[in-house]
C-alpha cells in the first residue's frame, strides 16, 4: 500500500549526522587480509561481536507491510511504520517462531516469558522516537557455539573455538536516511523491519576468528531459514568491540566498529583496528570509548563522532505489548512451542563436519571444514556419495581443489554452474576406474563449466579423452618419444635423474595428456634400462 | 419536534422503527440543536457531510426495515483524540492540528458498523492532559448548569473529556465516546451531571485512540441514561485483534432488567474509608452517605472497608503518567505528519522547535517531568530506579489493595469528584498539575487497576449543579456495575438538564410521535 507521495517523505533537513552513510554501503572484498598480530609482543587482543541479522519474514515485526528487498521508496509502510497516532503493534508470530529456532540452534536457554522495551532516541528516520527492542528480558539468553577456525593461507591447521552467546532479542529495524548537501530523504521501507540481535561475550582474539565466527552463524541460519544473511542487502550486520591489553592486567578501552557489512571485511577490520590500537599505546597514546566504521576502500577503520555525548536511551517498557510467552516443556500455552520447534532443526554445520570425518566417509578436517563453509560444494559432494560408490576423499579432494581451481581461473561460484550434481560424481566414478586420467578429469570440468551439456561419460566418448591404457600402445608412445629426446636420455644416463620427469612430460604431451602416467613411468624405466 | 433528542435510544429507536421519525429528520434536529449550543463549546468540528451522508444511509436501511441495531441513526459525539478517517484529529493541540488520519479507530468504525451518526469531534484538554477542558487551543468547554450568558465566568465541565460530557448533556446526542486515564470521562460526566462509564481495561480496543498512558487509557462511554451506556457498550466492547492488550474473552452483550425488577438484597458494597478525603466537599460527603444508607435499608450489605494505598495513588500516577506521555509524545516531529515549524538548519532544531511550538505548556512540562524519571546515565543518576520503578511497585500495591478487597465486597461505593462543578476562575488559579492531584483523587486507582467504574449523577447542589457518586467493581463486573448503576438511577430520579427545561416524560415524548 503506498501512503503518501514522495514529496511527503522529502525532507528538507541538512547536517544530519554521518551514521547511514555508512550503514549501506556495500561490500565485496576480493583480497585476504594480513595475519599480524598474535606474535606482536606482549598485547592480547579481545573481540566481541555484536550481529543484527534480519528475520526471513514476509511482514515486519509488528505490521502487516511488506519486507521485500529494493521495494521503490516508502512503499512497504504500513499506518504503524510511519508512527501514525492511535495504531498499535501486533507481534508477528513467524518471528517469534525464527528467534526461537535460531537461540535453539545456537544453545541458548529461551526464556518462557520475555519483554519489549522502548528505547528511545530522536532521529528523523526512526518515526516513533524510539525503538521497540527487548532489553529487561531478552527471548533468550546463555548460549554457546564451537566453531573451527581455519582460512587457509593464514591458518596451517584448524583449530576449534567456543563462543559464549549473552543474548539473543527481538527488534525493529530503523528507517533510512539519504542525504544530499540540500536536503534529507527518509526511506521508511525498512522502518520495522524484524531484526534478531545476537550479543556474543569477548571470547575471541582476532579478525580471523570473528571472520569463522560469523560463517559458521550463516551456515546456521541458512541451515534453519531464519535469515538470509545477504550481507549486500544488510540482511546480517556486524559490529565488532575490539580493546587490547597486557596479559595480567584489565580489559583495555574498547571501540565499536560498526556495520561491517561482509565476512572479508570482518577480518579486515578488526585486524586493522587493532594494528591502529597497537601502534596507538606504543606510541604513547591512548585509545577512546567510541565508534567507528570500517573503510573498505582504505582498509581503515574511521572515527564516527556521534557518540561524544554518551546517549541514554531512557528505557522503559513498552505498555503495548503484553509479555511475550513460549511453551516448553510442561508448559503448553504461549505464542510458540519451542519443544515442537527444536524438532525442525536439520543437521548443523559442527554435525556435518563430524559426520564427513567420520567413518565411512573418512574426509580430513580442513577438507570437511571447506566443504560446509560452501553449501553448493557440499550439496556436490553429499548427492554423489548417496548416488555412486567412490572414494570419498578423492571426490572431496577433486571438487575442493581441481574443481575450485577452474572455478576460479573462470571467476565463478560453484553456485553459478547449473548442471546436475551427479556429473561431477560421474567424472571422478571415470578417474577412480582409470578410465580417464586427472588431465581429463580437468578437461571435462572446463567442458561443463562452459556450458556442455552432455554427460562426461558422452564427451570423453565424443572427444576420444579416454585414458590410453594398452602396453603396445603405452610402449609405442615411451618408445618413440626416447628417440624423439636423446638429448634428455643422454643426460638421464649421465646421472641427472630429473631429466626422467622432463621425459614423462614429454610422454604426456605426446598423449594429449590421456596416457597412463603411471603405467608410462614404469615403461619408460624399463626401457631406459635396456639402453 | 427536536426534543426528541432528550429522550433516550430505546425511545428514539421505537420512533425510528416506528417510521414517525426518520434518521435524516433526527441528524438535523441534532445538528441544529449543536449549532444552537455553540455557546458551551463542546465541538472542535461539527461533522454535518459526514453526519447527513451517515443519516441518509440509516434512512434508507430504516425505509427497508433493515437497521443495523438499535444505535442505527443515533447521533453521537467523538472526543477529538479518537482517529477518524477523513476527519480532522486534533487532539486540541496544534501538533495535530492539520492531522487527518487514514483510517477509523476501532470504537468508531463499531458505531458506524452499528449505524450510528457522527455530530463531530469533541474538546478535550490538550492531548487529554488535564480535568476541566480549559487547556484546548480551541478554548475551554463550558458547563451546561448555571450557565450564564452575560458572564464571562462559567462553571467548567470537568476533563479531559469535557466536550463529549456536554455534547451529551446538552441534547445534542444522545451518547457520545470520550477516553478515560486518570478520570477523564467520569470527572466531566460528574460535572455536568451524566452517566460515564470507564470499562475494565482491555474491554474496549484502544486501536485509534491517541494514547496518553497506554497502561491505563481505555475508551469511556458517556449518555444521559444506564440503559443507553449499555446500548453503546454493547456496540463498542469486544476483542480487537489488532489492539494486543484487549481481552480475548468473548464478550456477551448485557441486558438488563427493568429498574424494578433489579434487586439488590445481599449485594455487599463497600465504602472505602480513604475516599473520605480531605478536600472532600461537605455536600459530597452527605450525598455518599445518603446513598449509602439508602442502598443498605433496600436490603444491601453496606460495610467499610480499606484500600490502604490510595493516598499515595495520585503521586504514583502522575509520576507514571508524566513517563508514559514523555514516550508517547515522542513521534511528534514535524516529519511524518502534523505542524512542522519552519526551520532548516539542522535535523535537531526542527525537532526542537516544531515540538516547542506545536505542544502547549501542559505537555512540555510532562515531557520533560518524565524524562527526568527515566534518566538512567551514571551511577548517580538512576532516576528510573528511584522514581519510575518505584512507581511500577506501588502500582501494584494499589492493584492488591483492590484484589483484597474483593474478598469482602462486590463493589465499592465512592465519590465521583470531590465537590460540585468549580467556577473557571477558580480553577485556573490551581495549576494543571495540582488540579489534576485533586480532580482525579477519587477516579485514578480503578485507571491504575484497571478496574470498571461509572459515575452516576445523584442530586443537586445548593448552587444547582449536579453532584455525583461512582461504583468501582472488579474487572468485567459491568453487568452487575451497571445494574446497580440503573438501580440507584431510577430511585434518584436525577432531574437532567434537559429534562429540566422541559417538562414531558419519555413516555410522552414518545406517544406524542407515535401519534403524529
Amino acid at each position: 500500500m503506498r501512503l503518501y507521495p514522495l514529496d511527503i517523505s522529502v525532507y528538507l533537513i541538512r547536517k544530519m549526522l554521518m551514521r547511514n552513510r555508512i550503514l549501506f554501503r556495500l561490500q565485496f572484498p576480493k583480497r585476504r587480509y594480513s595475519k599480524v598480530i598474535k606474535s606482536n609482543g606482549t598485547w592480547k587482543s579481545v573481540v566481541g561481536l555484536e550481529v543484527h541479522a534480519q528475520i526471513n519474514s514476509n511482514s515486519k515485526l509488528f505490521s502487516g507491510a511488506s519486507t521485500k528487498f529494493s521495494s521503490p521508496v516508502n512503499n512497504n509502510v504500513s499506518l504503524f511504520d510511519c508512527s501514525t497516532p492511535g495504531t498499535l503493534p501486533v507481534l508477528n508470530k513467524r518471528c517469534v517462531e525464527a528467534g526461537v529456532l535460531t537461540a535453539l540452534a545456537l544453545n541458548c536457554q529461551v526464556n518462557p516469558v520475555s519483554y519489549f522495551d522502548r528505547k528511545h532516541y530522536f532521529y528523523a528516520d526512526l518515526p516513533t522516537g524510539y525503538q521497540i527492542t527487548q532489553q529487561r528480558a531478552p527471548l533468550a539468553m546463555d548460549g554457546k557455539l564451537e566453531f573451527q577456525v581455519f582460512t587457509p593461507g593464514i591458518h596451517k591447521s584448524p583449530y576449534k573455538m567456543q563462543v559464549k552467546i549473552k543474548q539473543l532479542q527481538l527488534e525493529q529495524d530503523s528507517g533510512k536516511s539519504l542525504h544530499d548537501t540540500e536536503r534529507s530523504l527518509v526511506d521508511l521501507n525498512r522502518a520495522g523491519v524484524p531484526l534478531m540481535e545476537l550479543v556474543f561475550e569477548p571470547d575471541l582474539t582476532d579478525g580471523e576468528e570473528a571472520a569463522a565466527l560469523i560463517k559458521e552463524l550463516i551456515i546456521i541460519l541458512q541451515r534453519i531459514k531464519t535469515c538470509s544473511c545477504k550481507m549486500e542487502e544488510g540482511a546480517l550486520r556486524v559490529d565488532a568491540n575490539v580493546s587490547i591489553h597486557k596479559e595480567g592486567e584489565p580489559l583495555g578501552t574498547r571501540t565499536e566498529i560498526k556495520n561491517i557489512g561482509s565476512v572479508r571485511g570482518v577480518a579486515g577490520a578488526i585486524q586493522s583496528e587493532i594494528e591502529r590500537q597497537i601502534n596507538l599505546k606504543n606510541s604513547g597514546g591512548t585509545v577512546l570509548n567510541e565508534t567507528r566504521a570500517w573503510d573498505a576502500a582504505t582498509k581503515t577503520t574511521v572515527g564516527m563522532r556521534d557518540k561524544e555525548v554518551q546517549q541514554d536511551y531512557r528505557y522503559m517498557p513498552e505498555p503495548n505489548l503484553p509479555p511475550l510467552h513460549i511453551a516448553m516443556g510442561p508448559i503448553e500455552r504461549g505464542c510458540v512451542n519451542a519443544d515442537k520447534l527444536r524438532e525442525t532443526i536439520p543437521e548443523l554445520p559442527e554435525a556435518t563436519r563430524e559426520r564427513l570425518k567420520g567413518e565411512g566417509i573418512g574426509l580430513t578436517s580442513e577438507q570437511a571444514i571447506i566443504l560446509v563453509n560452501d553449501f553448493s560444494l557440499l550439496n556436490i559432494f553429499e548427492e554423489a556419495v548417496t548416488k555412486r560408490k567412490i572414494d570419498c576423499k578423492l571426490l572431496a579432494n577433486f571438487l575442493i581443489n581441481d574443481f575450485n581451481t577452474v572455478l576460479n581461473r573462470n571467476n565463478l561460484e560453484a553456485g553459478d554452474i547449473c548442471c546436475d550434481p551427479d556429473y561431477y560424481g560421474e567424472i571422478v566414478e571415470l578417474l577412480q576406474s582409470g578410465q580417464i586420467n586427472r588431465n581429463t578429469a580437468k578437461l571435462l570440468l572446463e567442458e561443463i563449466v562452459s556450458g556442455n551439456q552432455s554427460r562426461p561419460t558422452q564427451i570423453v566418448e565424443e572427444k576420444g579423452l579416454a585414458q590410453i591404457t594398452d602396453d603396445d600402445k603405452l610402449r609405442k608412445l615411451c618408445k618413440e618419444t626416447l628417440k624423439e629426446n636423446e638429448k634428455a636420455v643422454k643426460s638421464f644416463k649421465s646421472g641427472k635423474s630429473k631429466a626422467f620427469k622432463a621425459l614423462l612430460g614429454s610422454v604426456a604431451a605426446k598423449s594429449k595428456n590421456q596416457a597412463d602416467m603411471a603405467k608410462c613411468s614404469d615403461i619408460l624405466k624399463d626401457l631406459l634400462n635396456k639402453i | 419536534m427536536d426534543k426528541i433528542l432528550l429522550t433516550d435510544i430505546k425511545t428514539v429507536s421505537r420512533c425510528l422503527n416506528g417510521g414517525v421519525l426518520t434518521s435524516s429528520d433526527l441528524t438535523n434536529f441534532s445538528l441544529n440543536r449543536a449549532l444552537k449550543t455553540l455557546k458551551y463549546n463542546a465541538f472542535i468540528n461539527i461533522t454535518h457531510d459526514e453526519a447527513q451522508k451517515h443519516a441518509e444511509l440509516s434512512s434508507k436501511r430504516y425505509s427497508k426495515k433493515k437497521s443495523l441495531s438499535d444505535l442505527d441513526g443515533i447521533p453521537i459525539a467523538i472526543k477529538d483524540n479518537f482517529c477518524t478517517r477523513g476527519i480532522k484529529t486534533t487532539c486540541a493541540s496544534k501538533i495535530l492540528n492539520n492531522f487527518v488520519p487514514t483510517y477509523n479507530a476501532t470504537v468508531y468504525q463499531r458505531l458506524l458498523d452499528a449505524g450510528a451518526v457522527l455530530i463531530g469531534k469533541t474538546n478535550l484538554d490538550q492531548f487529554a492532559m488535564g480535568s476541566g477542558t480549559i487547556d484546548s487551543i480551541y478554548g475551554p468547554t463550558k458547563n451546561v448548569w448555571n450557565f450564564d450568558n452575560n458572564s464571562e465566568d462559567f462553571y467548567i465541565a470537568g476533563g479531559s473529556s469535557g466536550g463529549s460530557a456536554v455534547a451529551v448533556a446538552s441534547g445534542v446526542c444522545l451518547g457520545a465516546i470520550g477516553s478515560d486515564t486518570g478520570g477523564s470521562t467520569r470527572n466531566p460526566a460528574s460535572y455536568t451531571g451524566v452517566i460515564g462509564l470507564k470499562p475494565t481495561y482491555g474491554l474496549i480496543s484502544r486501536l485509534g485512540l491517541i494514547p496518553l498512558v497506554n497502561s491505563m487509557d481505555v475508551p469511556g462511554l458517556l449518555a444521559r441514561t444506564v440503559d443507553d451506556i449499555v446500548s453503546i457498550l454493547n456496540a463498542v466492547a469486544g476483542f480487537d485483534p489488532k489492539d494486543s492488550t484487549s481481552l480475548t474473552k468473548p464478550y456477551r452483550k448485557i441486558k438488563l432488567p427493568p429498574a424494578n425488577k433489579i434487586s439488590i438484597k445481599g449485594l455487599k458494597i463497600g465504602i472505602p474509608i480513604e475516599y473520605h478525603c480531605q478536600h472532600l466537599s461537605k455536600e459530597i460527603y452527605d450525598v455518599w452517605n445518603e446513598i449509602a444508607q439508602l442502598l443498605a435499608s433496600n436490603g444491601a450489605i453496606v460495610k467499610q472497608v480499606s484500600l490502604p494505598h490510595t493516598e499515595y495513588s495520585i503521586v504514583c500516577y502522575s509520576i507514571l503518567n508524566q513517563c508514559e506521555v514523555a514516550s508517547n509524545m515522542a513521534r511528534y516531529d514535524g516529519i511524518e505528519y502534523g505542524f512542522r515549524a519552519d526551520e532548516d538548519s539542522s535535523t535537531e532544531k526542527l525537532f526542537a522547535k516544531t515540538r516547542s511550538i506545536g505542544f502547549n505548556e501542559v505537555v512540555r512540562n510532562r515531557i520533560l517531568t518524565g524524562n527526568y524519571f527515566f534518566i538512567n546515565q551514571s551511577q548517580l543518576k538512576k532516576n528510573y530506579e528511584k522514581y519510575f520503578a518505584k512507581a511500577l511497585k506501588v502500582r501494584r500495591l494499589i492493584l492488591n489493595d483492590f484484589d483484597n478487597v474483593w474478598n469482602d465486597v462486590q463493589v465499592l461505593l465512592t465519590p465521583t469528584t470531590l465537590s460540585d462543578a468549580p467556577l473557571y476562575s477558580d480553577f485556573v488559579k490551581k495549576t494543571n498539575r495540582d488540579q489534576c492531584a485533586i480532580q482525579d483523587y477519587c477516579t485514578q486507582p480503578a485507571n491504575m487497576a484497571g478496574v470498571p467504574a461509572v459515575s452516576i449523577p445523584i442530586t443537586h447542589s445548593k448552587k444547582g449543579l449536579p453532584l455525583s457518586l461512582q461504583l468501582i467493581g472488579r474487572n468485567l463486573s459491568e453487568p452487575m456495575l451497571l445494574a446497580l448503576a440503573k438501580y440507584i438511577e431510577n430511585i434518584v430520579q436525577f432531574p437532567h438538564f434537559v429534562t429540566k427545561q422541559d417538562n414531558k416524560s419519555n413516555e410522552e415524548y414518545q406517544l406524542l410521535f407515535l401519534t403524529k
